[in-house]
């Protein structure tokens, strides 16, 4: 049982825990040759009236081939804040893991939730321990969103290699389909969207940016799998059931197809 | 050189143990009952956020009598050793016999080889699948494990505690009737304790990963009435 002395005790922080165990995920690589990385490619968030809404696609690339077509970027850290990752698939998977221990370490080790500004900070730091990898080409880019109770809003962030934390007013979008989605959003985002009008946006964004970018993916009918889409409000994390998507996607699909 | 002077191994454990049941004597008792769908674990804390009982991992709950700073030391080793070990392994792999393992372990090497041994009883509690799969691990200050089934009581007067639940415990029955067992038990036949100066958390089948939730003083309220 790791038992520690008075002022080296790594306190509520996991990685620092995993540090003094040896155990710690980060570290340089070295790289002696390219290497063809499965990328993680669109993720939106956006505000909305009661908190904010989530989404991502599920398609992971290798090259120009499909290496995975159920890949989930969107991931709920904890009750009221959730991460989306584009980067390379495993840092980025492991980072989630490792962000969703160090919130519930922290809350049992401490007894109390950290604040939503506290798990922003948290992932920049992460973030920025990837950086010898992310110079090998490992990028992980999160977008970090969840509930504020102190500010009673929804909040998120986006962030840069380098752990640079960015919180955004509106929306975000992140990966190679960004482009297209963040398009979308700025012409129809307002403020007083209702949580269930932020999803059918957030669904919109990702729809285009599939169709535009050969490295996300769309909704597949055919077996039954649809881009991940959260929403956290003041009761928590929800996630948007297959059912649902299948709907607003059919829907997109018979707005689109009159054209 | 002086000669240290002799003690004999039986004085030596004795008067070690007698130091040890003495501060934890001092406390209140504590006690984990299994109800039909979980484990209650109950006790007198008049304060609301230095806690006795805690969450350890999704299944398993800790719970500590004695001298504070020392099972809250033991508690956060419990979390971290837990959490080690699920990101080491996976989830499933974190269990309560291993976690009381190491609490024995531990209590038993300070018992005979630390200045002084530590004044605390714990108890560490985890609910499976199903109910004969519920574990109460009662950890004694010297070392000593014990293996308990339907309740278990620690701390100070746990004698008259257990005795007073021997004869009200009912197997099998609601969260309700257990805890007014519970609160009738630790309060005794002239007082009544306020809702107020309980610490209450139950470890409930529920269907989620996290098992673990504490009950405040409004929501024991609306359970008993």
């Amino acid at each position: 049982m790791p038992i520690f002395e008075v002022g080296s005790d790594p306190g509520a922080n996991f990685g620092e825990l995993l540090k003094r165990v040896g155990l710690s995920p980060f570290g340089s690589v070295s790289v002696d040759h390219e290497l063809v990385i499965p990328h993680a490619t669109t993720c939106v968030a956006m505000r909305c009236k009661d908190g904010v809404v989530m989404a991502g696609d599920r398609r992971a690339t290798s090259g120009n081939l499909i290496s995975h077509r159920s890949m989930e970027k969107v991931v709920q850290a904890d009750e009221f804040s959730g991460v989306a990752i584009a980067g390379a698939a495993g840092p980025a998977m492991e980072m989630i893991k490792l962000f969703q221990l160090q919130l519930e370490h922290y809350e049992k080790v401490e007894g109390q939730t950290l604040s939503l500004e506290g798990k922003a900070n948290q992932l920049s730091s992460f973030v920025r321990s990837n950086l010898p990898a992310a110079m090998q080409g490992l990028v992980v880019v999160p977008i970090f969103a969840g509930f504020d109770f102190h500010t009673d809003s929804g909040r998120l962030w986006d962030y840069d290699v380098t752990g640079g934390r960015y919180e955004e007013k509106d929306f975000v979008a992140t990966g190679s389909g960004m482009l297209h989605a963040s398009t979308v959003m700025r012409i129809s985002w307002r403020r007083e969207l209702s949580t269930d009008d932020a999803v059918k946006l957030c669904a919109r964004a990702l729809w285009e940016a599939s169709d535009a970018d050969s490295a996300t993916g769309g909704p597949d009918s055919m077996r039954g799998i649809y881009p991940v889409i959260a929403s956290i409000t003041k009761q928590g994390w929800s996630s948007v059931t297959d059912e649902t998507s299948a709907k607003i996607y059919s829907d997109i699909a018979i707005e689109v197809g009159a054209r | 050189m002086n000669t240290p002077y002799y003690v004999p191994p039986e004085q030596f454990m004795k008067d070690r143990a007698d130091f040890a049941r003495k501060g934890i004597a001092r406390g209140r008792a504590l006690v984990a009952l299994q109800y039909d769908s979980g484990i209650a674990l109950v006790s007198e804390n008049p304060s609301s956020t230095l806690h006795k009982i805690s969450e350890i991992y999704d299944r398993i709950a800790f719970a500590g009598v004695g001298k504070y700073n020392e099972f809250d030391q033991l508690r956060v080793a419990g979390v971290r050793s837990a959490d080690i070990k699920g990101y080491q392994f996976s989830r499933q792999d974190v269990d309560a016999r291993s976690l009381t393992n190491q609490y024995a372990q531990i209590l038993s090497q300070v018992f005979s080889e630390a200045p002084k041994p530590m004044e605390v009883e714990l108890l560490v509690a985890e609910i499976g699948i199903d109910k004969s799969a519920d574990r109460l691990f009662h950890v004694m200050y010297d070392g000593t494990v014990l293996d308990e089934h339907d309740f278990s009581v620690l701390g100070g007067d746990s004698q008259a505690v257990t005795d007073r639940l021997k004869i009200s415990h009912v197997a099998d029955t609601s969260l309700k009737i257990v805890l007014q067992n519970a609160i009738a038990a630790l309060s005794g036949a002239e007082t009544k304790l306020k809702y107020a100066d309980l610490e209450i958390a139950v470890l409930e089948r529920n269907g989620r990963r996290r098992c673990f939730r504490r009950i405040d003083e409004s929501e024991i309220e609306a359970i008993i009435g």
